[in-house]
C-alpha cells in the first residue's frame, strides 16, 4: 500500500518512479521491452520519441489506466515511492489518488466547472463533513494554482465543456489537485491546443514544478527542451537514452537519439 | 508534359455515361423510399380522422368522451361513449409495466454496455434483440395460461387477468427495446469521460453512477418514453391479459380494459359508418396523437444528446 503523504514527507526519496524489467503486451503485440527507469522526485521529466514508441503506454501503465482495455499484460514492476503498484494487494483507487493524469484531449466531465474541480475530492472524502465545508476554498485554491481562477470565478456553475480547450486542459489539471497527488502524468497535454494555449499550459506546468513529480509525454521536441529537467528518449518500446534535458539535446550519447532530435526520422 | 502543353486537348466534358443515369435513378428511388414513410404516416392519420370525423362533429361531447367512465356502445336506448375507464386501464397497465421494465432494462443496459465484454456482450445483445422480436400474442398467451393461474394461486384472488398480469407482461415486453435504446445512450457517452473519472480514482460503479448515467440521462429518458409509447400502443397482449372489463381499477388485482384492446375487439363487429364505428376511430385518433407526442418527445430528447 502506498503510504499517505504526511508520513513520508520527511524522507523525500530521491526517485518517485522506478521500473524494473518492465515489459508490456497488448494482446500478442509487445509494446515495451525491459524498461528500467528511475524518475527523480519533484522535477519535470519529459518523454519523447516517434509515434508508437511506447511512451504513452509507459505513462498509462504508471497509474494503471491501461488496464481498462482488458487485454493488457504486464511483466516486471513499477514502483512509485518504493511501493510496487502492481502488487496484487494494491488498491487501484489508492494508486490513482497518488498519481493524477492529464490526457491528450482535454476531458472535463459534462458538469459545472465547480463540480469538475470537486469530482475527485468528493469521491475520496465521502461522509466527511469537514471536507464539505471548505469546498469553496478548495475550488478557489485549485483554480488559482492552475492560473484559471480569474477567468472563471464568475461562472463556476457553467458547464465545463463550454470553456476553450486551453481552459479545459487547465481545469483538468486543477481537478487533480484537491486529491493531493504526488505524481502528475501528462499525456501530450498540449497537442490539442493552439500555440497560445500551449504556452499557457507550459507556463502552468513549470509553475507546478517542485510541488509534484511531473512526467510528461510529448511529440514536440521543442516543448521537451523548454519545459523539462530530464528527458527520456524511447524508440520501438525501449529506452534509448535518459539524461538531463540539456545534455540529451546538446550532446546526445546515442546515435539514434542524435538522429531523432535532428529530425532524421520520427 | 511539354508535348501536351502546345495544343488544346479535345475533351468531351458533356459526355454522360451509364453510371450517370444509374446515379440519378438510385437517387430518385431513395427519395421515393424516404418520402413514402412521411406520406404513409400522414395518409394513415387522414384516414382515421375521416372515419372518426362524423362522430367528432355530431355525437361527440368532449366532456362525455373523456370524463365518463361508461363505455356502453351497444346500449339500445342510450349508448354511451366514455373512455375514462379505458384510459385508466391503459394508463394503469402502462404505469405498472414501466415499474417492471425500468429497473430491468436499465440494469440490463448497464451490464451489457458497461460490464460485459467480448463474446458475452455480443451474445447478450443478440438475445435482447431476440426478446424484442417475440410476437405479442405469445406474450398474451403467457399472460393467459401461465400468469393467470399463478396470480390466482399466489395472491388468492378470483381472477388472474388484471392490471398486475398485463403490467408484468407488458413490462417484460417493453424491456428489450428499452434496454437496446438505453444501451445505445450509454454507448454514446464518450469514453474520455469514463477515463477521466477512473483516473481520478473512481470505482467502476462510481464511474457509471456519477459520470456515465448523468451524461446519458437524456437518452435514458428517451428509452423510458419509448417504452411508455410501446405500452400505450400494445394491443394483443393487453387484450388477452387484462381481463377486458371496463373498469376504473382500485387495485392491481382489478380487471381493466385498454384503449387499443377496445378497438381490436369491437371494430370487426360494428356497422361501418355507425356511431360506434366512428367512436372507435376517435379513440384511434386519440391514441395516434398520444403515441405521436410521446415518440416525438423521446426522439427530440435522444437527438438532443447527440448534438451535445
Amino acid at each position: 500500500m502506498i503510504a499517505s503523504a504526511d508520513t513520508t514527507q520527511q524522507e523525500q526519496p530521491e526517485h518517485a518512479i522506478t521500473t524494473e524489467k518492465l515489459n508490456l503486451w497488448y494482446g500478442t503485440f509487445q509494446a515495451m521491452f525491459d524498461i528500467d527507469l528511475k524518475i527523480k522526485n519533484g522535477i519535470i521529466t519529459s518523454m519523447i520519441g516517434p509515434s508508437g514508441c511506447g511512451k504513452s503506454t509507459f505513462l498509462r501503465s504508471v497509474n494503471r489506466i491501461n488496464e481498462r482495455l482488458g487485454y493488457v499484460r504486464i511483466d516486471g514492476s513499477i514502483n512509485v515511492f518504493d511501493h510496487n503498484i502492481y502488487d496484487p494487494a494494491v488498491e487501484l483507487v489508492q494508486v490513482r489518488k497518488q498519481i493524477g493524469m492529464v490526457f491528450q484531449r482535454p476531458n472535463p466531465l459534462p458538469v459545472s466547472i465547480r463540480d469538475n474541480v470537486l469530482f475527485g475530492h468528493r469521491l475520496h472524502n465521502k461522509g466527511n463533513e469537514a471536507a464539505k465545508k471548505n469546498q469553496d476554498e478548495i475550488v478557489e485554491e485549485s483554480l488559482r494554482q492552475v492560473l484559471l481562477w480569474d477567468q472563471v470565478k464568475d461562472k463556476l456553475n457553467h458547464k465545463a465543456t463550454e470553456l476553450s480547450l486551453e481552459e479545459q486542459q487547465k481545469l483538468c489539471i486543477a481537478r487533480l489537485l484537491p486529491v493531493k497527488p504526488r505524481v502528475l502524468l501528462m499525456d501530450e497535454p498540449c497537442s490539442a491546443l493552439d500555440p497560445k494555449g500551449t504556452a499557457a499550459v507550459e507556463e502552468l506546468i513549470w509553475e507546478l514544478r517542485g510541488k509534484y513529480t511531473i512526467l510528461i509525454v510529448t511529440h514536440n521536441m521543442a516543448q521537451a527542451r523548454r519545459a523539462s529537467d530530464e528527458c527520456i528518449f524511447m524508440l520501438m518500446g525501449k529506452v534509448v537514452e535518459h539524461s538531463a534535458t540539456e545534455d540529451l539535446f546538446v550532446t546526445p550519447k546515442n546515435k539514434q537519439t542524435a538522429d531523432y532530435i535532428e529530425g532524421r526520422y520520427g | 508534359m511539354s508535348s501536351v502543353a502546345g495544343k488544346t486537348p479535345n475533351i468531351d466534358f458533356d459526355r454522360r455515361n451509364l453510371d450517370w443515369y444509374i446515379d440519378k435513378l438510385v437517387q430518385f428511388l431513395v427519395f421515393i423510399g424516404g418520402i413514402s414513410a412521411i406520406v404513409f404516416v400522414i395518409g394513415i392519420f387522414i384516414f382515421i380522422t375521416i372515419e372518426g370525423f362524423g362522430f367528432l362533429l355530431e355525437g361527440f361531447s368532449f366532456k362525455e368522451f373523456f370524463l365518463s367512465p361508461y363505455w356502453e356502445p351497444s346500449d339500445e336506448d342510450a349508448p354511451e361513449f366514455g373512455i375514462l375507464a379505458l384510459v385508466a386501464g391503459t394508463a394503469s397497465v402502462t404505469g405498472l409495466a414501466m415499474l417492471v421494465a425500468i429497473p430491468f432494462s436499465l440494469g440490463a443496459a448497464i451490464y451489457v454496455g458497461e460490464f460485459a465484454t467480448g463474446k458475452t456482450r455480443e451474445y447478450l445483445k443478440i438475445l435482447v434483440e431476440l426478446l424484442a422480436a417475440i410476437p405479442s400474442v405469445v406474450w398474451g398467451f403467457i399472460g393467459l395460461s401461465i400468469m393467470n393461474p399463478l396470480i390466482i394461486d399466489l395472491f388468492d384472488v378470483p381472477v388472474g387477468l388484471n392490471v398486475l398480469n398485463a403490467g408484468v407482461i407488458l413490462g417484460l415486453m417493453a424491456a428489450p427495446i428499452m434496454t437496446s435504446i438505453a444501451e445505445d445512450a450509454l454507448k454514446a457517452v464518450p469514453d474520455r469521460y469514463r477515463e477521466a473519472a477512473e483516473a481520478l480514482g473512481a470505482t467502476r460503479w462510481q464511474v457509471i453512477f456519477k459520470t456515465v448515467i448523468p451524461a446519458a440521462k437524456n437518452g435514458l429518458l428517451g428509452a423510458v418514453l419509448l417504452g411508455v409509447g410501446r405500452g400505450f400502443g400494445e394491443t394483443m397482449a393487453v387484450l388477452m391479459a387484462t381481463g377486458h372489463a371496463v373498469n376504473i381499477p382500485g387495485s392491481v388485482f382489478d380487471s381493466v380494459r385498454a384503449l387499443t384492446a377496445t378497438i381490436a375487439a369491437e371494430l370487426g363487429e360494428t356497422a361501418v359508418g355507425s356511431e360506434h364505428y366512428q367512436a372507435l376511430f376517435t379513440i384511434g385518433i386519440f391514441l395516434f396523437l398520444i403515441t405521436f407526442v410521446i415518440n416525438l418527445t423521446a426522439d427530440l430528447i435522444v437527438r438532443g444528446i447527440r448534438k451535445q
